[in-house]
């Protein structure tokens, strides 16, 4: 057989890990809708705030940053379900849970494209909604900062979630009940930062908490990840 | 070397079989036989390791494939029911990322090779939802050209295969066995390879 | 058919033997509650600022105390059951799971019902307060996750992945709650006697005794239903003298 080629050559751990990356936003890329709809929605949740609580702009600027993160959160429950959902349903996940290499990594491509598609987008969505709270320039930089460090662990933690409830019945509401009370510390130091710009006291150890908290969520939820698509794969 | 020892396969309260014996060495190919729900791709998806099992266990070149773990998947292929391609992509992309998932890096140029060769010139730049089910299957069966792995373990690779198709996996799994290779695998339709003798394990 | 019978031997003694454990354990929890509550209702003296209200602590310090504890008893049963694959110690993380919920939730409802009237609000954003919330959260995640899963096998050893990872994270979330709390200079619930009388602390030992017996009771009897839920294709079990009538 002339055709098959003779032997494939073996790909590197960064190779797997720019595979998935790049594989997970080119389908994005062509069913543009589902990254918008979650931009749409971060979007409206923050603009309904200052039409229930009233348009008093020393208040609005007090809840900002809360108003912001709070919505964030929501948002990313929003799309966790697709993280796996797709793989799972057209049989790829089974591939990835055979890759010879390592299904960490993998899980770790997965959640990086991820959270390009719904953290980032979101990130470089909130000056433009700071704006409708009258924040000052300082806090918004704070707040993007912020955002930046907190919403990737935003991710980390709901594909834990996400890869817990993969295939079950309502597990949509199911995995924002079992995300949202662990995301709580991204939450708090994420607007403490911000709150700690207008109350001028130094912001710098909201911020440092916050990558701990990256850091530590980058070590292990990638491999506990991997362990949970194997629990629901069987 | 595959072998299998006094395997058991619960699913739910059901015991699907148990006591399950049997090794496979290079250049056999086997044939797992059953009724519908006797545990023929539960059987598979053991192999793969998806699967714990009730009891028993899987060896690999003498080792449990739970402690091989990576090394084993390195060695084995698994088709199964799901095509594991996506609607979005293309032909060529489906095969380059599903073979980079699995280990191997494949360039254009052979992945255009394993397409053609089958039978799928012409449709390698088509998205796949214009294709049809069984041209589907065909970018999904690429696979097995754009690897070397000895072990292949295929659950029904004939559903919605041509007469042609056919012929042409025979052809496959024949060139697979003649270079040391192992074939394990279920069909409800008829699959002979010249040459090899297939061995029958019936689940019942 | 080849079933191993051994590794179904242990579900079926454990089940006989915690069936003549319960009723000690049930017994001697409701003398201890009723020690207890006497002691903490009639014998203690009045609080000095907070007059009679301070009670409810006799109820709500043990119910916090056992809501924490569970969780990282059940985190440990559960963890013990993915690691080694121990069914059994599965069935005790989800036997142990609604009984500490159960305590969570006194334990806010009691924080609450003290809350009034020593602040006149029933409830105040304090860091304990909050955790005890977001504890309860934790429990009603794991419940909803083992409920979700139809096969017993991937709802075990799933819950029990969500169990370590709450456990680990509730030193987080409580750290940060309580610094967020120190942040915004809320309330505290503070004990602001002077000093504990010598009654006080028998009876909130006492309770918190009762409570355990009482604890492992429940999730005993629990257990037993679980057993008997999962093993009703064995033989042991229809030959059960309750369930043969």
């Amino acid at each position: 057989m002339s055709s098959a080629p003779a032997s494939p050559a073996r790909l590197s751990l960064p190779g797997l890990l720019r595979l998935v990356v790049r594989r997970d936003l080119m389908l994005a890329m062509r069913r543009r809708a589902d990254v918008l709809t979650t931009l749409i929605f971060f979007v409206m949740v923050v603009s309904l705030f200052p039409l229930g609580v009233g348009p008093e702009p020393e208040m609005l600027r007090k809840m900002a940053a809360g108003v912001v993160w709070v919505a964030a959160l929501l948002a990313s429950m929003l799309s966790l379900g697709r993280m796996f959902m797709a793989d799972y349903v057209d049989g790829t996940l089974e591939q990835m849970l055979l890759a010879p290499q390592s299904l960490s990594v993998l899980v770790l491509g997965k959640i990086l494209a991820h959270w390009m598609l719904s953290g980032l987008p979101l990130v470089l969505m909130a000056p433009v909604l700071g704006l409708q709270f009258d924040m000052s320039v300082q806090a918004l930089w704070v707040l993007i900062v912020s955002l930046l460090l907190g919403t990737p662990v935003l991710s980390m933690i709901g594909a834990v979630g996400a890869a817990l409830t993969l295939g079950l019945r309502g597990g949509g509401v199911l995995v924002s009940l079992l995300v949202l009370p662990l995301c709580i510390p991204v939450l708090i130091f994420g607007t403490g930062a911000v709150e700690a710009v207008t109350s001028s006291t130094s912001v710098a150890p909201h911020l440092l908490l916050q990558g701990a908290l990256l850091v530590l969520a980058a070590v292990f939820t990638p491999w506990v990840t991997a362990h949970a698509l194997r629990i629901s794969m069987e | 070397m595959l072998e299998i020892n006094n395997l058991a396969c619960t699913r739910g309260d059901h015991l699907l079989f148990s006591g399950l014996s049997f090794s496979l060495s290079d250049g056999e190919l086997m044939q797992v036989q059953g009724e519908n729900g006797k545990g023929k791709t539960s059987l598979l998806r053991m192999l793969c390791g998806f699967l714990m099992p009730a009891e028993g266990e899987i060896r690999w070149r003498g080792e449990n494939i739970r402690e091989l773990d990576e090394e084993y998947y390195a060695e084995m292929i698994y088709l199964g029911h799901l095509n594991a391609i996506k609607d979005e992509l293309n032909a060529l992309e489906n095969l380059r990322i599903s073979a980079g998932l699995s280990g191997c890096e494949v360039d254009d140029k052979q992945a255009l090779a394993a397409l053609r060769h089958m039978g799928l010139r012409g449709r390698e730049t088509l998205p796949v939802k214009v294709l049809s089910q069984g041209q589907r299957r065909r970018v999904a069966l690429a696979r097995l050209l754009a690897s070397d792995a000895r072990l292949w373990i295929l659950d029904e690779p004939l559903t919605a295969l041509d007469v042609g198709a056919v012929g042409l996996m025979q052809e496959l799994i024949g060139a697979h066995l003649n270079k040391g290779g192992m074939v394990i695998f279920t069909t409800h339709q008829p699959l002979e390879v010249a040459g090899v003798e297939t061995r029958r394990l019936t689940l019942a | 058919m080849a079933i191993n019978w051994f590794k179904y031997s242990a579900p079926s003694t454990f089940y006989g033997l915690i069936g003549k454990l319960v009723p000690w354990f049930a017994w001697s929890s409701a003398i201890l509650f009723t020690i207890g509550f006497y002691i903490g209702f009639f014998v203690a003296p009045t609080d000095a600022q907070q007059s009679e209200a301070y009670r409810i602590i006799f109820i709500h310090v043990p119910a916090s105390i056992m809501s924490m504890f569970i969780y990282l008893v059940m985190a440990g049963y559960a963890a013990l059951g993915l690691i080694f694959n121990t069914r059994l110690s599965s069935m005790m993380a989800s036997a142990l799971a609604p009984t500490g919920a159960l305590f969570a939730f006194i334990s806010l409802w009691t924080g609450a019902l003290w809350g009034k009237p020593m602040w006149g609000t029933w409830w105040v954003w304090d860091a304990r307060l909050t955790s005890e919330l977001i504890l309860l959260f934790l429990y009603l995640g794991f419940i909803a996750l083992h409920a979700s899963i139809d096969d017993p096998r991937r709802a075990d050893r799933a819950s029990a992945l969500l169990a370590i990872i709450g456990s680990v994270n509730v030193p987080i979330i409580y750290f940060s709650v309580k610094w967020w709390n120190t942040l915004h200079q809320g309330a505290t619930i503070k004990f602001t006697g002077t000093s504990m009388h010598a009654a006080m602390q028998q009876a909130m030992f006492i309770v918190l005794v009762a409570c355990w017996f009482y604890a492992i009771a429940v999730a005993l009897t629990r257990v037993r239903s679980i057993i008997l839920e999962r093993e009703r294709n064995n033989q042991w079990v229809s030959e059960l003298p309750e369930v043969r009538s």
